[in-house]
């Protein structure tokens, strides 16, 4: 198989022990752990029900676009307010309930021990608690699909007044519940985040320099520290959002002295950082599983580190490209019209860094080095189509057209799902010490990916040629029923269902090699990081004895080794001699 | 050796062709952009999107050159860095024999080859900042002086189009007010008053490539210019609640006489002041 | 859980992770407040009229309020002093101290709250109001969960356990402090 065509003479022997087997309780064991590898396999399980659902109401609500007002197989008929609750829950979950907790919280989780050396987070118990937090969130989330008058449907930008009174949206507890949910999400990642940024800066294997520690913890600690800065006056207004709902105050309300147009300020305020919240994590995955399979260096460590930071600062000054049309002082527009396209530089260094690293490698096509692959391929789209958006004049014509849609579909679909999948089948033999399937992944990988082009490269034109978001059925639009038009739509939800189809290849896959796929050894792909390190799956604590960093995590193919590796902990020739230098 | 311990950048060997291959594609790449700028200003590149939706507004034009003068400058990038990415994943693929190569650069080698790049994509952002700026002042900033001024009032979920009457003057006895139809004259500068009763919505004109936000308790004022006599969509383009797939409207562009009948109809159905709608 | 929680223990950041973890807190709190204050700063520019608004509230009840929870993070000081020194019982002593001054600081609070709402000032009479009692009251919430924690670890630095948590408490107390700091000239001084 792809992944083993290279022998591992000098196969450094895993560290870990397996006497840490003593039986708990089911409930303690999978509920009540305060051990960070199963508090990430509860965030995964979770998202990947979550993504389920997300994907549903996208398969629903794409079939209804395409073919109007008739019964929607395994659904039934969609109504407008059906429809607009639809999509408000479909982008909530895909963004709160599926990339945040796959990227973010499952991986961080998994990932950020292992990957420093350590034998857990630094507070455990604040861990547990964060996913029961999280897990409450989702529930009222569902909850509040059943509630009388049903979900939101205010879109997941949630803009007042509409948002503000039931007498606009008329779903009087579906608003109030889906705010509190995406509140409460945000009080259990702030929980997380914090957790992640000290486990990282403090529980670092003796050693490990900062330029020692992977980009995937490195990319999910920035992450975590941009959630942690821009989400707190969301945070606030989600506050004085319920206010208004409930206690009938008048914050965003323009008839005595409120401002619906704050909102949109704290919001996006938030809301493009956010962006970057999820894209970083992705980043991250990436260089991991590029140098591995391409058996290469990965180029510009510095590079990809300080633009990505970059990234992180300049994201903050350009949230008000969601809102050049929405009635802010146009002079305004100019000044985030510059910032956003600006911000294409440091991504633009991010994307050659990775495609440098290829140069001179040697690149083995298994599976999760194809979902890394692709995800670059497939993010160049929806970051070259996102300066159509930041710049001003042309988003006059664009904002709110399935141009946007496909620009961020095109963004959100390859961190989301292609970068899960990277990561999970990356680290699926760490994670439950068997391999997937090769076969069984190929196939789903490829269906996946072209389906999903096919959805989405017909809705930039439908979105150029007018088309506009959250409209339940265009047959109200003599201009917008032409064949041409109806046809793109058509293809795009037709691959909407093949695409949902091929899930369950994966699904299939995935818990069928939980339990009978070919046992994987400590480490199966001859990779350089800590969390190879150790048995897979590793056993609660994770080492036996603390591993000791010597050296930077992408040391592949150096010249002056036979193997083509060379672990962070494998102590230099002569070891005894060197004694390691404790991290500052 | 083995001792020594290798910075995450530390200095490789063979990295000269790489930085010479980048250097060479990147001046190439220079000379592409340019001439493919070059060639957008002398095509008349607005074409291309009229093809796929009319662009009938005294501004539609720029907007789709701003489109198509980006599509050209990101397009570029977008193929080049594909190209190279294909290119690479081939041209390396693991095969029995090959063996990658140990290779990472050194901080002032790394700048040799990433700021040829850099300085490009700064170039290029710069220019579609100029152009994009352009562009939006010339519709959102300001305006020419209007020929005729009509208020638009949105509401859940439905259209009030108010017009001046034979008068040509709002808030007058005379005038026109319409529910989800607006009458406007071809070849003249319109202003609108934008307003809305109760949530945001937004009066969005595709074939005019125009588009704002309409925001209770405010009056936001724009511009447009029809170029060409007919009837068009009017969409609603920001969430409103259940009606918002269900409030499109209906422009009629009109020819002067068309317009002149529109006036004089709307003046006799208008006895009480503020005038009655006429379906 | 297996025995060997030895990470834990390190500080490759070379400070302490419990003093980390504050800080980071903090980090995260100090966006929020400013998502109140921000948009109130920004109407309060735009709506002159709520001048009179602010004149209604009580500048003499705001100053000793003020006076107040800057001798309790004094004591909370101390306390730390005191910790530092070893002295459990010494420092308990004056935690409860601070813990007593911030429940005092509720009591008024309560009391300005109830006068307010008896003029018929609700949130609901205003935005000005509205904001008030948004951002006072989640500041008094902060103070509440202090008060409780600073008693919490009182009671451990009495038996002279996890002295090193009395100057952790100590920051998060002096950060209340400060917010308070700023909800008093924006709320109270300014006209
Ligand atoms: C993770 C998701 C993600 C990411 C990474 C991005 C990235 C970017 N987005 Fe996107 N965006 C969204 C998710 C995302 N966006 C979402 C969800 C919305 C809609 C929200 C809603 O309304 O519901 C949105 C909406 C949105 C808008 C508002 C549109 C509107 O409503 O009118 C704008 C406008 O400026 C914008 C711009 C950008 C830009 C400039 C980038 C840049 O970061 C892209 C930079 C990357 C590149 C440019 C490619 C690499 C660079 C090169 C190949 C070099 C060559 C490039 C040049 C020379 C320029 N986005
Ligand atoms: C992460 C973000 C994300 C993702 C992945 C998707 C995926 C998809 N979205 Fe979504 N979408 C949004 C975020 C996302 N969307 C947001 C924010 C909005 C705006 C909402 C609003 O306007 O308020 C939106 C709106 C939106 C609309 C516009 C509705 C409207 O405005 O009228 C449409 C219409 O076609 C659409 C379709 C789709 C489709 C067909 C997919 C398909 O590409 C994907 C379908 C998915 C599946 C078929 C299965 C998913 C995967 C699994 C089940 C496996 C899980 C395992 C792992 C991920 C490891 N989406
Ligand atoms: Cu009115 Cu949407
Ligand atoms: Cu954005």
């Amino acid at each position: 198989m792809a992944s083993h065509s290279i022998p591992a003479p000098g196969h450094s022997e895993p560290l870990g022990h397996h006497d840490a087997h003593h039986e708990e309780h089911w409930f303690l064991k999978y509920c009540w752990s305060v051990d960070h590898k199963m508090i990430a396999k509860q965030y995964m399980i979770t998202g990947l029900f979550m993504a389920i659902i997300g994907g549903f109401f996208a398969y629903v609500f794409r079939w209804q676009l395409a073919f109007p007002n008739e019964p929607v197989p395994l659904f039934g008929v969609v109504t407008p307010a059906s429809y607009n609750m639809m999509i408000t829950q479909h982008g909530t979950i895909m963004i709160f309930y599926v990339a945040m907790p796959l990227l973010l919280a499952a991986f961080g989780n998994y990932l950020i021990p292992l990957m420093v050396g350590a034998d857990d987070m630094v507070f455990p118990r604040l861990n547990r608690a964060s996913y029961q937090v999280f897990l409450i969130s989702c529930i009222i989330l569902i909850w509040s699909f059943f509630v009388p008058g049903g979900g939101f449907g205010g879109a997941w930008t949630s803009y007042p007044p509409l948002s503000a009174s039931a007498s606009y949206n008329l779903t009087p507890s579906g608003s109030t519940l889906w705010l509190l949910a995406v509140a409460l999400e945000f009080v259990a990642f702030l929980m997380g985040g914090i957790n992640f940024i000290v486990t990282a800066m403090n529980a670092r294997a003796p050693g490990m320099k900062f330029e020692d520690v992977p980009m995937a913890v490195w990319m999910i600690v920035i992450a975590s520290i941009m959630f942690m800065m821009s989400v707190g006056p969301l945070f606030a207004g989600s506050v004085l959002l319920l206010m208004d709902q409930n206690f009938g105050t008048h914050f965003f309300d323009p008839r005595t002295g409120g401002d619906p147009v704050l909102w949109q300020h704290l919001f996006w305020f938030f809301g493009h950082p956010e962006v970057y919240v999820v894209l970083l994590p992705a980043l991250g995955f990436m260089a991991e599983i590029l140098p591995v399979f391409s058996r290469k260096k990965l180029f510009g460590y510095r590079t990809l580190l300080y633009s990505s930071i970059g990234t992180a600062c300049l994201s903050f000054f350009v949230w008000a490209h969601h809102q050049f049309i929405a009635g802010i002082d146009p002079r305004m527009a100019n000044v985030f019209a510059a910032t956003t396209v600006l911000i294409s530089i440091p991504i633009a260094e991010m994307m050659f860094v990775f495609i440098a690293t290829l140069y001179g490698s040697a690149i083995q096509f298994t599976v999760p080095m194809l979902w890394a692959l692709s995800f670059l391929a497939e993010f160049l789209v929806g970051g070259v189509t996102g300066i159509f958006l930041g710049a001003s004049g042309a988003d006059i014509h664009f904002h709110d057209t399935y141009f946007v849609l496909a620009h961020f579909h095109y963004t959100f679909f390859p961190i989301a799902i292609i970068g899960s999948f990277a990561g999970l089948t990356y680290w699926f033999p760490k994670m439950f010490g068997r391999h997937l399937n090769e076969f069984w992944g190929k196939v789903h990988f490829w269906i996946t990916v072209i389906s999903f082009n096919f959805i989405w490269m017909p809705l930039f034109f439908t979105g150029i040629m007018g088309d506009h978001r959250r409209i339940y059925s265009f047959t109200n639009f003599p201009d917008l029923m032409t064949p041409d038009r109806v046809l793109l739509r058509e293809i795009s939800s037709v691959a909407t269902a093949i695409m949902g189809l091929a899930q369950l290849i994966f699904f299939a896959n995935f818990f069928y090699s939980m339990y009978r796929g070919r046992k994987a050894e400590a480490n199966p792909y001859n990779a350089n990081t800590l969390e190879w390190q150790c048995p897979s799956p590793p056993p609660h604590g994770n080492f036996a004895e603390m591993p000791t960093v010597y050296r930077a995590p992408y040391e592949y193919s150096h010249p002056d080794r036979e193997t083509d590796f060379w672990p962070q902990h494998e102590p230099p020739a002569g070891a005894g001699a060197l004694k390691p230098e404790g991290a500052h | 050796m083995a001792e020594h311990r290798p910075s995450p950048d530390s200095e490789g060997s063979g990295w000269q062709p790489l930085a010479r291959s980048v250097f060479f594609t990147t001046t190439l790449g220079a000379i592409i952009v340019v001439s493919v700028v070059l060639f957008y200003i002398f095509s008349g590149g607005e074409d291309y999107i009229a093809r796929l939706i009319p662009a009938l507004s005294s501004y539609a034009g720029d907007i789709d050159h701003l489109i198509l003068l980006i599509a050209a400058l990101v397009g570029f990038w977008f193929f080049a860095a594909l190209f190279a990415f294909f290119v690479l994943l081939f041209k390396y693929r693991a095969r029995p024999g090959h063996k990658a190569s140990y290779l990472a650069t050194h901080e002032h080698q790394l700048e040799t080859w990433i700021a040829w790049p850099h300085w490009l994509v700064i170039a290029c952002d710069l220019v579609i900042i100029v152009v994009a700026v352009k562009v939006w002042h010339m519709v959102k900033q300001v305006a020419p002086p209007p020929d005729t001024t009509v208020r638009i009032i949105a509401q859940q979920w439905s259209w009030t189009f108010r017009h001046p009457g034979p008068d040509n003057k709002l808030d007058t006895a005379d005038d026109i007010v319409t529910i989800d139809r607006l009458h406007v004259p071809v070849n003249k500068v319109v202003h609108f008053q934008l307003r809305s009763k109760d949530v945001l919505h937004d009066f969005a004109v595709p074939v005019f490539r125009l588009k704002q936000d309409a925001v209770p308790g405010r009056t936001i004022t724009g511009w447009f210019k029809p170029t060409r006599a007919g009837a068009w969509d009017i969409q609603c383009a920001e969430i409103c609640g259940i009606g918002h797939g269900l409030m499109p409207a209906r422009l009629f562009v009109e020819t002067p006489e068309q317009h002149a009948a529109f006036l004089d109809a709307g003046a006799k159905s208008a006895q009480l002041p503020g005038g009655q709608p006429i379906y | 859980m297996s025995g060997q929680i030895i990470a834990t223990g390190r500080s490759a950041a070379g400070m302490p992770t419990g003093k980390l973890a504050v800080w980071m807190v903090i980090a995260s709190e100090i966006p929020i407040f400013g998502g109140f204050l921000a948009p109130y700063l920004m109407h309060r520019v735009g709506h002159p009229d709520w001048g009179q608004m602010a004149a209604s509230l009580n500048v003499w009840i705001g100053t000793f309020n003020t006076a107040l929870l800057v001798t309790s993070s004094l004591f909370a000081m101390l306390a730390h002093a005191a910790a530092e020194r070893g002295n459990g019982p010494l420092a308990a002593a004056r935690l409860r101290l601070a813990a007593y001054g911030g429940l005092i600081f509720l009591c008024i609070k309560a009391y300005e709250w109830y006068t307010k709402i008896s003029h018929g000032h609700v949130p609901q009479s205003g935005t000005f109001y509205g904001y008030y009692f948004s951002a006072t009251g989640l500041h008094g919430i902060h103070i509440l969960a202090g008060v409780a924690i600073l008693l919490a670890i009182a009671s451990q630095a009495e038996k002279g356990k996890h002295l090193g948590r009395v100057e952790l408490i100590g920051i998060y107390w002096h950060f209340v402090d400060v917010v308070w700091f700023f909800l008093f000239h924006i709320f109270y001084i300014i006209r």
